[in-house]
């Protein structure tokens, strides 16, 4: 196959973007200015929460330092490390079903990733000062540091990657694809490291988490693949050729394999926090299981979040979109609050439990404040508005023949 | 542009034909993406080696003076003279989960005699502590000297994650301070200037909280840590984090 699309001009490519903004429908530009706004909302809260103290708007307090700000962050650095493997699937390592997914997925990794730094700024004290001694006083035992620093490579190369997508110049993008790809693994495996390898953290503790996050990131990878496809298509108002169909059939194949192994994963999870009863995690499995978090984890994590969306995904064979879309919204759905659900839970139980005092007797409680939820709310917003001036913009992340 | 390969028709060409310098090579990348996988799990499983199993006294205690707390706690009866001497001595603001030290209350209703007693608790200034490991700035260390687990407040970053990793709830937010904040026995308000003990133990009327330096033996929390008579023991072992805050009473 030869190439037969000419380098357009700048005043061509201007000229197009102005024309698809034009005859876009008011519809697109509700949802972008609603995007807009919320985006708004959110960056003013965040800084006012910044400057009068964090202490007067959240919610988190001494004994969970950690709430929704860190769920909704570890959400969006999945879902760009999920986008990331499985389109790298088609372009990086030749499945030649996966390859129409290429873009949008390489794009929407950038926008996910953009939007939890977005949210972590506001949930870090003192972000500013991360900027500078990050670089200047590295503590190389620290995950956290690690899985930063490997994070903003993985930016750096996402986005290599996606200019030569942009002009079609294969091998620097694969180049980049893989790097990008070791780059998010390495990040999002010390990102599960973050929570794995607090020694007084029992729920948390282990090898569990860096693989779970990796195997939950591909299967929130598939879900987020699918609702942003259908969604594009919907918006561009186009019908979907043969093999962007295949393509989002092979997804919808994947992620049902992703879905079964992430629940095989939680059930180990479970009964090994039961078996024997183990100090540290049995209360928390239990509070998770039968108790307090019972109903958030059997209604969102486990229903909307796999086992609804995987009875959908295989009645859809593949190709029924209108259940696909539901299926992975409500996957998105449920994978958001998998994420507070583990961000909670492992600080749910004070570490001074075992010790049978009065003070921490209890399971702690946590539920977001008004200002945290709308600083969430502003992670999605900015999602939303990338993907949207996305396709307008970049003309529905059409693959060139190659 | 793509070749396109038929699978199907794939001759094995076997790993004995491919040179020996492209078999390295593949090791090499290999063990390299392996490395920044471990990350710095790696750096702080070394580190762990170095002074694991340590027997004797000195390697036990390697910091001069090493500085450490026993809690009598059968003599504690909660007057919270300890926790305002802290408040004054070292500026703890009075807000909701602010303090650099408390006391703990346990019940056994179903105990013969005293049914109530009462723990102090601040940081244990741990030999493997968690929190200054996982932070990314190094804004809290261990001093190098005394052992004290210390913070550097210009390089705190407000990520929490320190307070996640402390097994000992030692850690919290200071909003006045821009930073996090935590015992250091005082290192900075009274030791350095001479004073020879904690403003807790110094306030304290009943002899709860003996300071001391474990490196020295004829130092008092030595020789309580080191009798057989009366059990020692310390908070949390598991999370092994090898504390110098240690417990007794009877």
């Amino acid at each position: 196959m030869a190439h037969h699309h000419t380098t357009p001009s700048l005043n061509e490519l201007v000229t197009g973007v102005a024309n698809r903004l034009k005859t876009a429908g008011t519809g697109f530009y509700l949802m972008v200015f609603i995007a807009a706004a919320v985006v708004l909302a959110s960056a003013g809260t965040g800084l006012m929460a910044m400057i009068k103290g964090h202490e007067a708007y959240y919610n988190v307090y001494r004994e969970v330092p950690w709430g929704v700000l860190i769920a909704t962050y570890v959400f969006f650095v999945v879902s760009s490390t999920g986008l990331c493997l499985i389109s790298s699937i088609g372009h990086v390592f030749g499945v030649q079903d996966f390859m129409p997914i290429a873009k949008r997925s390489v794009f929407l990794s950038i926008a996910t990733i953009l939007s939890g730094f977005f949210v972590i700024a506001f949930e870090i004290k003192l972000p500013w000062r991360m900027a500078i001694w990050n670089v200047i006083s590295p503590n190389l035992t620290s995950n956290i540091w690690w899985m930063g620093t490997l994070y903003g490579i993985y930016l750096a190369f996402m986005f290599a990657e996606y200019i030569f997508l942009l002009m079609n110049k294969h091998r620097p993008a694969v180049i980049c694809g893989f790097s990008g790809s070791v780059a998010g693994i390495a990040a999002h495996s010390n990102l599960g490291a973050v929570f794995g390898l607090l020694m007084g953290r029992p729920y948390w503790q282990g090898p569990y988490m860096p693989i779970y996050f990796i195997a939950s990131a591909m299967m929130t990878g598939c879900a987020v693949i699918l609702m942003f496809h259908i969604l594009g298509y919907k918006i561009n108002k186009q019908e979907m050729a043969p093999d962007m169909q295949r393509a989002l059939e092979v997804t919808t194949k994947i992620g049902i394999l992703l879905i079964c192994v992430i629940l095989f994963f939680t059930t180990w999870k479970l009964i090994a926090g039961a078996a024997g009863q183990p100090n540290g995690a049995f209360p928390v499995v239990q509070s998770e299981v039968v108790g307090h978090h019972a109903f958030v984890f059997w209604f969102f994590e486990i229903l909307l979040g796999m086992a609804g969306p995987l009875v959908l995904f295989i009645l859809s064979k593949g190709r029924n979109l209108k259940l696909m879309l539901i299926a992975s919204l409500s996957m998105v759905i449920g994978i958001f609050v998998m994420r507070f659900n583990l961000v909670y839970l492992g600080q749910s139980l004070p570490v001074y439990y075992d010790l049978g005092v009065n003070e921490f007797k209890e399971m702690l409680r946590y539920s977001p404040s008004v200002y945290e939820w709308i600083i969430t709310a502003g992670g999605f917003g900015l999602t939303a508005l990338l993907f949207l001036i996305g396709e307008k913009v970049f003309d529905g992340h059409k693959v060139e023949d190659h | 542009m793509n070749k396109n390969i038929d699978l199907n028709n794939l001759q094995n060409e076997g790993v004995e034909n491919v040179p020996m310098q492209e078999r390295r090579d593949f090791l090499k990348m290999g063990l390299a993406i392996t490395g920044i996988f471990a990350g710095g799990t790696l750096f702080s499983a070394i580190s762990t080696f170095n002074s694991a199993h340590a027997s004797d006294f000195a390697k036990k205690y390697p910091y001069k003076p090493h500085y450490s707390m026993v809690m009598q706690q059968h003599r504690c009866i909660d007057c919270e003279r300890c926790m305002e001497a802290c408040v004054a001595t070292n500026h703890v603001p009075q807000v909701h989960g602010a303090y650099r030290t408390t006391i703990l209350e346990k019940e056994t209703p179903d105990a013969v005699g005293g049914k109530r007693e009462f723990i102090p608790i601040l940081c244990n200034q741990c030999n493997l502590p968690q929190c200054t490991r996982v932070c990314p700035t190094k804004a809290t260390y261990k001093d190098k000297t005394t052992g004290i687990v210390l913070m550097d407040i210009k390089k705190c970053i407000g990520c929490l994650t320190c307070q996640e990793g402390c097994p000992y709830n030692a850690r919290y937010f200071n909003e006045h301070k821009k930073a996090v904040d935590k015992c250091n026995f005082c290192w900075d308000t009274r030791l350095s200037k001479g004073e020879k003990d904690t403003a807790c133990a110094h306030a304290c009327p009943a002899d709860v909280r003996v300071f001391g330096d474990l490196s020295n033996q004829e130092d008092r929390v030595f020789k309580i840590v080191h009798q057989i008579e009366r059990p020692v023991w310390v908070l949390r072992p598991e999370a092994g984090t090898r504390p110098n805050v240690f417990y007794t009473k009877g």
